[in-house]
């Protein structure tokens, strides 16, 4: 799947830019886009060391294990396959936290912990599990309390009110999140 | 209201820091020494990522600076009319799963342009927090820990996506009206 959108993307992007005649843009990106992908993948090289070095101790003094004993129904509906004491379940939570809190950076790095994870469970190592799947979708439809990018800008361009859109937000964002764990639940079975 | 917020939000992280590690002294766990085991841990994670994070910069940056993505939003205004959006959110639609920075540029654009508490303002920043770059998260998420076949991951995430984007529209509407 990802092979067939990456080829189609680069290939109708270079087709684009000869329509357009912007065939120079495609050298610049070449080389901007590239190092500002290293540059980004450094710049999180740290904050994932860190999260993981927490993450090592709470999973030594035992706090792992009681925070998904607390969250375990919630857990258990939610991930079925995934055993009760496993690290996956704290990765996952503490990315969805850091995600709410719109910490991008510390959510990226735990949920890629989770997802390592969550591999550690995979019996076909080249194939997402349904956990994983679900995972993903909940990331993706962002379960984010406070916006406060666009609380920015919105407060910049001299809106009255900047936060009204918070509760359009919180519940446009249920509404996601929810559809996507039905559609999940639903498609997982095949 | 707003520096409130902001304080919460600053809030969390330095909170979670302080539980697990007050936790951990506690219970007698040699903080220093768990936390480097650790770090070097996500170190290895964060390096392996990098090729993927190259391959999907530059698929997206050739998409989007070529023109291709304003054609493809341009196409899909037709059946995002019969939706009930507004037509200047389609792009919005389109260039919320492909790219994070291209996004928040372009609720910066529609917010400046059509004010923020104008109707389409007001949908384009609700937009922007209910949902997620998907095709960036998946590639480096997937691509971490080498997974080939995503199974119904797009799909689903992409059907929560519309569903985001009519609730953001229906709620503005409903709630600002």
């Amino acid at each position: 799947m990802i092979n067939i959108i990456w080829f189609f993307m680069i290939v109708i992007g270079i087709i684009f830019s000869i329509i357009n005649c912007k065939l120079d843009t495609i050298n610049q990106v070449v080389l901007k886009n590239t190092g500002e992908a290293v540059a980004f993948a450094i710049g999180l090289t740290g904050i994932m060391a860190t999260w993981i070095g927490l993450m090592k101790i709470a999973e030594k003094s035992g706090l792992i294990r009681s925070i998904g004993k607390i969250l375990s129904p919630i857990l258990r509906f939610i991930f079925s396959d995934i055993p009760k004491d496993h690290l996956a379940n704290t990765a996952i939570i503490m990315n969805v936290v850091a995600n709410m809190f719109g910490a991008g950076n510390s959510a990226t790095a735990l949920g890629l912990k989770a997802m390592e994870e969550l591999q550690t469970l995979n019996d076909k190592k080249d194939t997402a599990t349904n956990a994983m799947a679900m995972f993903l979708v909940i990331n993706m439809s962002s379960v984010q309390l406070i916006p406060l990018t666009v609380l920015k800008i919105r407060s910049d361009a001299g809106s009255l009110n900047p936060t009204e859109i918070i509760s359009t937000t919180l519940i446009a964002t249920t509404v996601s999140t929810i559809v996507g764990i039905t559609a999940c639940k639903l498609m997982e079975r095949k | 209201m707003y520096k409130i917020l902001n304080i919460v939000s600053i809030t969390a992280i330095p909170f979670m820091i302080t539980i697990i590690l007050v936790h951990g002294y506690i219970k007698g766990v040699k903080l220093y020494d768990t936390f480097v085991e650790g770090a070097s841990d996500g170190f290895k994670t964060a390096i392996k990522i990098m090729p993927y994070l190259i391959a999907i910069f530059l698929a997206i940056g050739i998409f989007k600076e070529s023109g291709a993505l304003d054609v493809f939003s341009r196409i899909l205004t037709i059946p995002g009319r019969l939706m009930g959006l507004p037509k200047e959110i389609i792009p919005l639609i389109v260039i919320k799963p492909i790219s994070g920075s291209g996004s928040l540029a372009m609720v910066k654009d529609l917010v400046y342009t059509y004010g923020p508490d104008s109707l389409i303002g007001r949908i384009a920043s609700t937009m922007m927090g209910s949902s997620e770059t998907i095709f960036y998260t998946m590639a480096i998420y997937f691509g971490a820990i080498g997974i080939k076949k995503s199974r119904h991951t797009l799909s689903c995430a992409l059907i929560a996506h519309i569903a985001g984007v009519i609730a953001s529209a229906v709620a503005c509407r409903i709630i600002f009206t």
